[in-house]
């Protein structure tokens, strides 16, 4: 995987979920590893470089295994119970591996009064998904989250690096349509 | 038609350009006058008078607290030689609360501008801005800005030439609302849980990494510039004395006419809420506002006749907060509106204390239980025992959070809890 060079001021602040990743991908080298030195540029020390690390990993393969745990852990001197106890504490990170396009649901207050449970009923009917299951074809993974701050668009669904807003039960079926 | 819904009787300094697509970018952002208070702020003022402006301006912290930012700036060490931070909070993650949002995807040079000053103010080396990283659509545009300013020296070494030097980092959260709240920012930009810290010592005297750190909301830091270019006084011609300038209220819910409106302080409520808001959907009342993002108390439809600032929604019984408005029509239970409230701050609650931990969990049960047809009588003195406990007795007003809408909605709306009480007893009967 290459690309373009990120400015160091901006190379820990890429979306951590992408459609295109490889659960075996080599972790720190080539251009990551770049980033990865970048990254460390911007701090006082290492310890702060831990969100930016463990998303740059995620972005890479699809979520944290316990090997990235410890990858990360050597690189940043810090012991694995530690990355595991930030992991565990961000719901952003995930413990195991997602469909290609995790939908999560907005289903807090603003979206909730506009209907997100229907939202995410019919998703996850359209899917044959329960909550945080892969869809058979492994593409999808639909999940109900805590306020996305988009409430004026509710309902609002986030697809990878894509938000969609004024999501309708009549409109799932599209968006998810277009995601193929 | 303008950004989503503008409308005539806002007051649009931070919005002015909302929903121009040139805006976002550098170039567009210099044709609409763009780094000149970067300009004046760095170029003939020293940083003890942009704290002055700042400071005559009246401008209150708008993340939710409402603190006096210039204040907050004069704090800062004056002579000392260690590194100083500021860290800006674009966490937003308070339910109902959606302006950063707004003002970052439109305006990300406005928000720099107001780093830039800001740093300068307090002497900083280093700005971080800490941004939640669910906003996946945000972030881009916020990068493609610092990347930009850092191009044309806005950042960096020598900053056009004043001999002040500022470097600029993105920083994304990971998922965890609790880090939007100050200290717990600081845990969590030095790769720690996000867990709120004992007050003393004040971010001011030991904050990121130990050193003197000032955080200020997207927002609050956004206005800046305006305020280095026209002055303070210009700035309180809005408002009142307590509450000068304008704010951001982003609307949701049940609304004709969602969205993000900049009104001045002195806004009447009612007129935010039928005038710019387009009113309830049609043929629905309002029953219940919530003004200020899910954290502050609810106001029933017959408190809405308010003034926005930051004294008249307290004499109302509710809070300015983030300004976060979240409107409910008379089609809502305001025990399931409430038990969702007090499921997110369950959810997000970090568990250092007790009493937020087990307490928000516990409450949340509660409400399920009794939306599902298997409530007390006994639960409502329950649930007002569990929120006494929980205010006031935390390290962090997460649990104050919690407590707000279980207090008011019961205070305000025991009908709705009674019904369902007596629903489900009379179910239990007939079976």
């Amino acid at each position: 995987m290459s690309e373009r060079k990120l400015h160091p001021a901006v190379a820990g602040a890429q979306p951590m979920y992408r459609a295109e990743n490889d659960p075996d991908a080599p972790l720190f080298e080539g251009a990551y590893k770049q980033r990865f030195d970048d990254i460390l540029t911007r701090y006082p020390d290492k310890r702060a470089a831990i969100l930016p690390v463990l998303a740059m990993c995620q972005e890479l393969r699809g979520w944290i295994s316990s090997e990235t745990i410890e990858r990360v852990a050597e690189l940043l001197d810090l012991t694995p119970a530690y990355v595991l106890s930030i992991t565990s504490f961000y719901t952003m990170f995930r413990p195991q591996p997602v469909g290609k396009y995790l939908i999560q649901v907005c289903t807090s207050i603003g979206c909730d009064l506009c209907g997100a449970e229907n939202v995410v009923e019919k998703l996850l009917a359209a899917t044959g998904t329960r909550t945080g299951e892969i869809s058979e074809d492994g593409l999808y993974t639909v999940i109900e989250v805590e306020c996305l701050g988009a409430c004026g668009f509710a309902t609002v669904v986030q697809v990878n690096e894509r938000v969609y807003e004024s999501v309708k039960t009549e409109t799932v079926t599209r968006l998810l349509e277009e995601l193929r | 038609m303008a950004y989503p819904h503008s409308h005539p009787r806002e007051t649009r300094i931070l919005s002015e350009h909302f929903g121009e697509i040139e805006a976002t970018t550098l170039d567009g952002w210099i044709e609409r006058g763009g780094y000149k208070a970067v300009e004046k702020a760095l170029g003939s003022m020293s940083r003890e008078q942009v704290i002055e402006v700042v400071k005559e301006s009246g401008l209150r912290g708008r993340g939710g607290a409402g603190f006096p930012t210039g204040l907050k700036w004069s704090f800062m060490p004056k002579d000392d030689t260690l590194p100083h931070y500021l860290v800006c909070n674009a966490d937003e993650s308070e339910p109902g609360t959606f302006k950063d949002r707004e003002i970052m995807r439109w305006t990300p040079h406005q928000l720099l501008e107001g780093c830039i000053i800001g740093s300068y103010a307090i002497g900083a080396s280093h700005c971080y801005i800490y941004i939640r990283g669910e906003f996946v659509d945000v972030i881009p545009v916020v990068n493609q800005a610092v990347v930009d300013a850092y191009s044309r020296g806005y950042l960096g070494r020598d900053i056009l030439g004043s001999g002040y030097s500022l470097e600029l980092t993105v920083h994304l959260g990971a998922g965890a609302y609790i880090a939007g709240e100050e200290t717990g920012m600081l845990n969590s930009l030095e790769g720690r849980r996000a867990e709120p810290r004992i007050k003393p010592p004040f971010p001011a005297a030991k904050g990121a990494f130990g050193m003197p750190t000032t955080v200020n909301n997207v927002e609050s830091l956004a206005v800046v510039p305006h305020i280095v270019t026209n002055g303070g006084d210009w700035y309180r011609q809005w408002g009142t004395e307590k509450s000068s300038g304008t704010k951001l209220f982003s609307c949701c819910g049940h609304l004709q006419k969602p969205g993000t409106y900049e009104i001045a302080m002195d806004f009447n409520l009612k007129d935010l809420l039928y005038d710019l808001c387009g009113g309830p959907p049609e043929g629905r009342e309002f029953k219940a506002v919530i003004p200020g993002g899910s954290s502050v108390p609810i106001l029933a439809a017959d408190e809405l006749d308010a003034e926005c600032s930051y004294e008249g929604l307290e004499a109302a019984g509710s809070m300015v907060g983030s300004g976060g408005l979240i409107a409910m029509d008379d089609s809502t239970n305001m025990v399931h509106a409430v038990r969702r409230m007090v499921e997110f701050y369950a959810h997000e609650s970090c568990g250092q204390c007790t009493q937020c931990r087990e307490g928000t969990y516990w409450a949340a049960k509660i409400l399920r239980r009794i939306e599902r047809g298997g409530g007390r009588e006994e639960d409502i003195p329950l649930l007002l025992d569990i929120s006494a406990n929980m205010a006031g007795k935390t390290i962090c007003v997460l649990s104050d959070s919690a407590a707000a809408p279980i207090v008011s909605s019961i205070q305000k709306f025991q009908d709705d809890y009674m019904a369902l009480i007596a629903k489900g007893q009379h179910a239990a009967v007939g079976t």
